[in-house]
């Protein structure tokens, strides 16, 4: 592989792990107020944050350049502020690959939040403990497993995130080009074997991935 | 948790946060950069132009995002930083300055394109030229959608001009751009597509040339390039266009199969 293909990987995997970072923060955080909290507008919330896992990708990268371009709604106090566009810059993959990944890691964690025993939990407030303490000892503890299996799908999904990416990061060779991107730049001007090895770095990647989430979700707790 | 689970979701965590200081990689300021929005179909051409550029005016570094033509116009409607703008097709180029994101007068069209008849390598059909077309042999022609695809719009003057309308109604497949019709013929899905000279000649392995549609038979397929509103370089935007136009720019752009416009 020559120092582009290199960059490529390496961006895919840096822009991954940092979107997956966040994800597994705020997944984790939204996952249990969407579980164990009843709230107006809990079910619009939820709503809101699935959208990107059934919206066509290109479509979420419209909204968020709707958003975060220097001319949108959040953009352009960031640009009146401090002068600097989010777009065309990797932080824009990062956080293509967040709201894109991040229905992932809620839908797998709420579920596993939902089905820790109620019993366990009640104790632990009979226990005098609080809900922060019972949540950070007791709640995510037993529902690990499926926060794990989270994470490592997010990690998955945002390693291959191409539509909402290129909108927002644009593709810019040696600048935003994550490995689809590049996949695609090479096949768009002809340059098929160049991009077959890539096809194959990231689809060796991803399975591996893949087996790690299905061994974890295997085992017993 | 286990030892065992534990040590996993250690590694896990360890895996993630080395790729995070691997990624951190710092920052310098280097020359100035100017950003280039074309089409995907311009990249081989536009990469050697930019060499060339670079290698004039060491002050500028050229950064090209390349992409479909109606995704660029969305980013330069939402701010994108882009300092020059070459699409596919005029269409896109007329949407983005109609809304008022080109600088007016700093458009050019710089090439045009030829579009081909052609058919899968291996094909036995005998079709020398479009006439060939209305043969019942003929049962799939893969074009550009009409409605959305320039290409396509092209393709049915074409027809039209040889007055295979009717003959080939129920025949036309569109494709939701002009790569994924010349997609279908390098696969072998249908008998023929009409396409751009410059994507056929790409993929000259899987599919035979058999016709070129002569200038006469529809509207010429310009392509045109243009100074976005808003740019920090506009000298070294109008100086790349200026080469993209000079002898020694056609002359790149003819080795990737366009024809460069006349003076």
């Amino acid at each position: 592989m020559d120092d582009a293909a290199l960059f490529s990987v390496r961006l895919s995997l840096q822009v991954a792990a940092v979107a997956t970072f966040f994800v597994a923060i705020v997944g984790v955080g939204a996952a249990y107020l969407l579980a164990r909290r009843h709230f107006r507008g809990r079910e619009l919330l939820n709503v809101l944050l699935t959208l990107p896992l059934v919206l066509p990708p290109t479509v979420t990268g419209y909204y968020l350049v709707v958003l975060f371009g220097r001319n949108g709604a959040i953009g352009r106090l960031i640009y009146e502020w401090t002068g600097w566009t989010l777009m065309f810059t990797w932080y824009a993959a990062v956080l293509a690959s967040f709201v894109v990944a991040l229905p992932l890691m809620i839908q797998t964690a709420r579920s596993a939040i939902e089905s820790v025993d109620r019993n366990v939990v009640n104790a632990s407030y009979m226990l005098g403990h609080s809900e922060f303490v019972t949540a950070v000892r007791v709640v995510l503890p037993m529902a690990r497993r499926g926060i794990a299996t989270g994470i490592v799908l997010s990690f998955a999904r945002a390693m291959g995130e191409f539509g909402a990416t290129i909108m927002l990061a644009g593709n810019l060779p040696g600048k935003t080009d994550t490995m689809p991107l590049a996949i695609y730049s090479l096949a768009g001007s002809g340059d098929w074997s160049k991009a077959n090895s890539m096809v194959l770095v990231l689809t060796i990647v991803s399975g591996v991935f893949l087996y790690l989430s299905n061994r974890n979700r295997k085992g017993t707790a | 948790m286990s030892k065992n689970e534990r040590a996993r979701m250690k590694l896990i965590a360890r895996l993630i946060l080395l790729a995070v200081i691997l990624g951190a990689s710092p920052v310098f300021a280097g020359p100035a950069e100017m950003t280039v929005s074309a089409a995907i179909s311009l990249k081989n051409v536009f990469e050697e132009i930019g060499r060339l550029y670079e290698a004039r005016h060491e002050e500028t570094r050229v950064v090209f995002n390349f992409g479909a033509s109606g995704d660029l116009v969305r980013q330069i409607e939402g701010g994108a930083p882009v300092d020059i703008f070459a699409s596919a097709a005029e269409k896109d180029l007329d949407e983005a300055a109609k809304k008022g994101f080109i600088i007016a007068g700093s458009r050019t069209d710089f090439a045009s394109n030829d579009l081909v008849l052609i058919v899968p390598k291996a094909s036995k059909a005998a079709i020398k030229d479009f006439e060939g077309l209305s043969q019942p042999a003929v049962k799939r022609i893969a074009v550009g959608d009409p409605g959305t695809v320039p290409a396509g719009r092209y393709a049915e003057e074409i027809l039209r001009h040889y007055r295979l309308t009717a003959a080939t109604k129920d025949k036309l497949i569109f494709a939701q751009n002009v790569r994924q019709a010349l997609d279908y013929v390098a696969r072998g899905e249908v008998d023929a597509g009409i396409v751009y000279k410059t994507d056929a000649l790409l993929r000259s392995k899987e599919v035979k040339i058999e016709a070129v549609a002569p200038e006469s038979s529809h509207t010429p397929a310009v392509i045109p390039i243009a100074v976005v509103k808003g740019t920090n370089s506009e000298a070294a935007a109008e100086a790349f266009i200026s080469l993209v136009v000079s002898p020694e720019g056609k002359k790149i752009l003819q080795k990737y199969g366009f024809k460069a416009a006349a003076p």
